[in-house]
């Protein structure tokens, strides 16, 4: 597992782990999410849970790689709830509105051509997590964070 | 819970040389005492430990034959992919008649129920829209893989019994309905590899299998084999035997399952190709498919372990058998009304799977926090050790050292590179010692000096 700065505070309360990810690069789309997905299953979460926040995050990373230049996931693990924070360099997100609805995406010829850009990306990370936080600035980038409880209905 | 595995590690044949720990897709090997030893639950029955091993140390337990004695009517429930071991110009009809010389009293294709299950297949996936992509049963090896590194796909698996079981069913029904006493029957499947027979003896989602046993599908060729040879005079006659018809015959290979599944499917053949796909398909990210065809061997069960011939060989027969089909006058008559329909709704009825019990290997601990320190301790303990997997220690990775660590299972000495670190003041004699301990006594002593 390459993860970088994997840390803990305080009495094994919280976990964090960070995986690089690369812009452009749709072979190694999805690399992030699945070491963390690794993770997840080593820790004994829920399968059904497990499920979503994998859906989720590799929503987030292709993202980075479709419309950004580089970027990092970072995974905060406690007994109570699973955030992933997905940050990147890039030309940021202008009507996040407008992003978060259905169909809606401004994805390239080529984004297209590698089956993506049907704009369904955004609104399935809605879907398959219990909060969901998305900051951006113009030509800068994005952060797209993203929180799961680990006991069911506790949301 | 105990998991009944076929393989069994002839000790006295191992030589502890690491082959099969790498091969193994869940990590279920470890090399103790200088002989590979079996995590139980680990085990998917995929038997690639089995075609890695250079001494062939690891061999598939099978059922003596003489056990069909026990039973007055003794039936062969057969796979197409026994017949596709011979030659074209061994007729099945031929090769029956061996099989009848050799004791027993049928012999029953299991392809015979692919009919039915096909409509059921068809059915399930109008009937469950929600469920996609639904993965087929067929493979037990898959079945197993899903049910412990893929947990949140169980799922998915399609809750329909494989044609094996269909077939059993089917076959002792169509005798009580001749009205054989059921005690008398025994039901023997020739099987192509060791996940079938752990489908027999250790069934997922049903509580007892209706076979009786297994014969090792490679024995039994070269039993058979030899029968017909030594009988080429003229073959005994066979009584009136249903054919499959030529899709039946190809459904255990590759795609032979898939097309008959209504909807966007995928065939996926090999452990290696499987296991990547469904890590894929956790992340949700291949689209929207309606059925999965996967087969643990490479080209399905032509590539089954105890399938003598290449596989390529072994699946280009059974074609050239399907495609010869309509011309060909020695194979017998060609049955329109196959038998199994008439006991159609009792199949059918019979023919739902239980619940697949998701059983996660991977899980460090049941509880969260728990499993953190453990995981935090594996971490701290991957970081010292030198990273490059020898399998020295005799587990599989550095990683998977660091697990067996932190579970009990091994010492951080028993990394060679530790151990001389750790030992360096002492003489060479002493790392040695060390290392007897994982592969056996004796095995450095050559490296001492005289
Ligand atoms: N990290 C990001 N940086 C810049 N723009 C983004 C980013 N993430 C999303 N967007 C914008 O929001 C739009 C909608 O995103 P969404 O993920 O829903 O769809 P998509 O990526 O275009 O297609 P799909 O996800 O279905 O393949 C994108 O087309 C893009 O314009
Ligand atoms: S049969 Fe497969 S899962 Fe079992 S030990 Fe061998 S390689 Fe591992
Ligand atoms: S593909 Fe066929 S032969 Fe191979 S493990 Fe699965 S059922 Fe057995
Ligand atoms: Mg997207």
């Amino acid at each position: 597992m390459s993860g970088i700065g994997s840390g803990i505070t305080g009495e094994m309360k919280e976990m964090t782990y960070a995986f690089p990810i690369e812009g452009g690069d749709f072979i190694k789309a999805g690399h992030a999410s699945s070491n963390i997905k690794k993770i997840l299953n080593q820790l004994s979460l829920d399968p059904a849970i497990i499920r979503r926040i994998a859906v989720a995050m590799y929503e987030a990373e292709v993202n980075v790689v479709a419309h950004a230049y580089r970027g990092s996931m970072k995974v905060f693990i406690s007994p109570e709830k699973i955030r992933v924070r997905v940050e990147d360099e890039g030309p940021g997100i202008p009507d996040i509105e407008k992003a978060m609805q259905e169909g809606y995406s401004t994805a390239s010829e080529k984004v297209r051509e590698m089956g993506f850009g049907a704009g369904m990306g955004l609104s399935n990370i809605k879907k398959n997590t219990d909060k969901l936080d998305i900051r951006s600035t113009i030509n800068k980038g994005t952060v797209v964070e993203m929180t799961t409880f680990t006991k069911p209905k506790e949301a | 819970m105990a998991f009944h595995h076929a393989l069994k590690i002839q000790e006295e044949v191992c030589i502890g040389c690491t082959h099969c720990i790498k091969a193994c897709p869940t990590e279920a090997l470890r090399v103790i005492g200088g002989k590979a030893n079996l995590i139980a639950e680990r085990c998917v029955d995929c038997g690639e430990c089995m075609r890695v091993c250079p001494v062939n140390a690891i061999i598939i337990e099978e059922d003596d034959f003489s056990k069909i004695f026990n039973y007055e009517y003794r039936v062969a429930l057969a796979p197409s992919v026994f017949i596709g071991q011979f030659p074209r110009n061994i007729t099945s009809r031929k090769i029956y008649s061996g099989m009848l010389e050799d004791g027993f009293t049928h012999v029953y294709e299991v392809e015979h129920s692919t009919g039915i299950l096909k409509e059921l297949i068809n059915n399930y996936l109008a009937k469950n829209p929600d469920i996609r992509p639904v993965i087929s049963s067929f493979c037990p090896a898959i079945v197993r893989l899903i049910q412990v590194r893929f947990p949140s796909l169980v799922g998915n698996i399609l809750p329909v019994k494989a044609p094996l079981d269909l077939a059993a069913i089917a076959f002792r029904k169509k005798l009580a309905d001749e009205g054989i006493p059921p005690e008398q029957v025994g039901l023997f499947y020739i099987t192509p590899c060791a996940a079938k027979i752990a489908a027999v003896k250790s069934p997922v989602g049903e509580k007892k299998s209706p076979i009786n046993g297994v014969i090792n599908l490679n024995t039994l060729y070269n039993r058979i084999y030899s029968v017909i040879r030594r009988e080429e005079k003229a073959y005994c006659v066979v009584p009136e035997k249903e054919q499959l018809l030529p899709d039946e015959m190809v459904w255990t290979l590759t795609g032979g399952e898939a097309k008959h599944i209504n909807g966007r499917c995928l065939s996926i053949d090999g452990m290696s190709n499987a296991i990547e796909f469904l890590e894929k398909l956790e992340n949700g990210t291949v689209g929207n498919f309606d059925y999965l065809e996967m087969r643990a061997c490479d080209e399905s069960c032509a590539g089954g372990i105890l399938s003598t011939n290449n596989r390529f060989l072994v699946s280009e027969r059974l074609h050239n058998r399907a495609a010869q089909y309509f011309i060909d006058k020695n194979e017998g008559k060609i049955v329109d009304n196959k038998s199994i329909l008439a006991n159609r709704d009792y199949i059918i009825e019979n023919a739902s799977l239980g619940t697949i019990e998701p059983r996660s290997i991977m899980k460090l601990d049941e509880d969260m926090v728990q499993a953190m320190r453990k995981m935090k301790k594996i971490e701290k303990i991957t970081n010292f050790l030198p990273g490059i997997d020898c399998g020295a220690c005799g587990s599989p990775t550095c990683r998977a050292l660091a697990e067996d660590v932190v579970q009990g299972r091994a010492r951080t000495s028993d990394c060679v590179f530790v151990s001389i670190k750790v030992k360096g003041g002492e003489s060479m004699n002493q790392v040695v010692d060390y290392t007897e301990e994982i592969w056996g006594k004796d095995r450095f002593r050559n490296m001492l000096p005289e």
